[in-house]
């Protein structure tokens, strides 16, 4: 190759007359590299980690307001005693979700990403050190509100869980597509509201499939207990594959 | 507003490249943006200007491709364009269309002094 202009000239066979006083329009350098490459390495990474520990990992995003704060201290009351969690709090300010999770005697960090819209990968293999992860079954990633950008952001998660809530109207997987075809998991929340608003519960449902005919669907809310039960035993046969994934 | 982060690891990306070539002003960079990766042409095009500035990247052109979006039925194994509302297939109405293209988020090339 020509090393003053970076063309693919052979020795010998000159594709053009080269002789170095024409004006050169710069050199060409071929890069194909992704650009979210850095993040899915570190993702990857946490992957790795977390599997080591046969920890399972969830990554709850959702509007804000849905209820994933009140979904995380329910769960977390529920089942404390029986499996050991930590929770990470993602944020854009104020440590009050984290605050309400260490009120359930559980660990929790706070990740503040102020502008940021989303976490990623790095924050969360930092964040992740402010655990025992030896002593863990349940990792809970609780992402900024947001129904876009988490999306496009593996943080090495076993999964993304959706939280659906019903206030929130049941087109919305057809208008957050990506979030909700990202989700293994989708959690319709609040649903001791259904006398209260004209929320088609069927309608909804049928939307969450035509963009993700795979997605396992929880119907459920904290306040009456209603579904309750179904997320539980999920959450355990869950913490069970995992251990024996570890072991294997 | 994830393309500023985006945006950023262009210019990361670029410069890292450009050094190890043995440096110089970039005149112009590359990449690919599929149709169904979730992020914005013109949101990067906004945020370049800010990213770049100071780098060896500050006055390069962006160049950005678009990658329509390609899908294939699981069902009747169609292909088919697709964009991020096209949920059921359009031969046989079966829904969860497979991604073949149009996710790229991509850094193809750059023109270096």
């Amino acid at each position: 190759m020509c090393i003053d202009c970076g063309c693919s000239e052979r020795t010998g066979q000159a594709h053009h007359h080269h002789d170095h006083d024409h004006d050169h329009d710069g050199r060409t350098i071929r890069v194909e590299e992704n650009l979210l490459a850095k993040n899915d390495r570190l993702a990857a990474a946490n992957r790795v980690r977390f599997t080591r520990h046969g920890l399972l990992t969830l990554n709850l995003v959702s509007s804000p307001g849905s209820g994933k704060t009140t979904l995380l201290e329910t769960t977390l009351r529920a089942l404390k005693d029986e499996l050991r969690f930590a929770v990470l709090e993602g944020d854009q300010q104020t440590s009050n979700d984290a605050d309400r999770i260490a009120a359930t005697g559980v660990p929790a960090h706070q990740i503040n990403t102020g502008a940021g819209c989303h976490l990623d990968a790095h924050m969360v293999a930092h964040g992740v050190d402010h655990f025992d992860l030896d002593n863990l079954d349940v990792l809970l990633i609780e992402n900024v509100g947001n129904l876009v950008c988490p999306a496009s952001f593996d943080l090495g998660e076993d999964s993304k869980v959706t939280v659906l809530s019903i206030t929130e109207g049941e087109d919305k997987p057809l208008k957050y597509p990506q979030m909700f075809r990202a989700a293994a998991i989708v959690i319709v929340n609040k649903i001791d509201l259904l006398p209260h608003l004209d929320f088609d519960l069927d309608q909804c449902r049928q939307f969450i499939r035509q963009v993700n005919p795979q997605a396992r669907i929880f119907e459920l809310s904290c306040r009456s207990g209603a579904g309750m039960d179904a997320w539980y035993d999920w959450l355990r046969a869950q913490v069970a594959a995992k251990r024996q994934q570890a072991q294997s | 507003m994830h393309e500023l982060g985006i945006t950023q690891s262009i210019v990361d990306i670029a410069e890292r490249t450009t050094r190890k070539h043995g440096g110089g002003r970039v005149r112009s960079v590359t990449v690919e943006i599929g149709e169904l990766s979730g992020v914005i042409p013109d949101a990067v095009e906004f945020c370049f200007e800010v990213c770049s500035k100071g780098t060896l990247l500050e006055g390069a052109r962006l160049v950005i491709e678009t990658v329509p979006g390609q899908g294939r039925c699981p069902q009747c194994q169609t292909e088919q364009a697709i964009d991020n509302y096209s949920f059921a297939c359009e031969n046989c109405g079966a829904f969860g269309l497979e991604r073949v293209r149009g996710e790229e988020l991509r850094i193809k090339e750059l023109e270096v002094d």
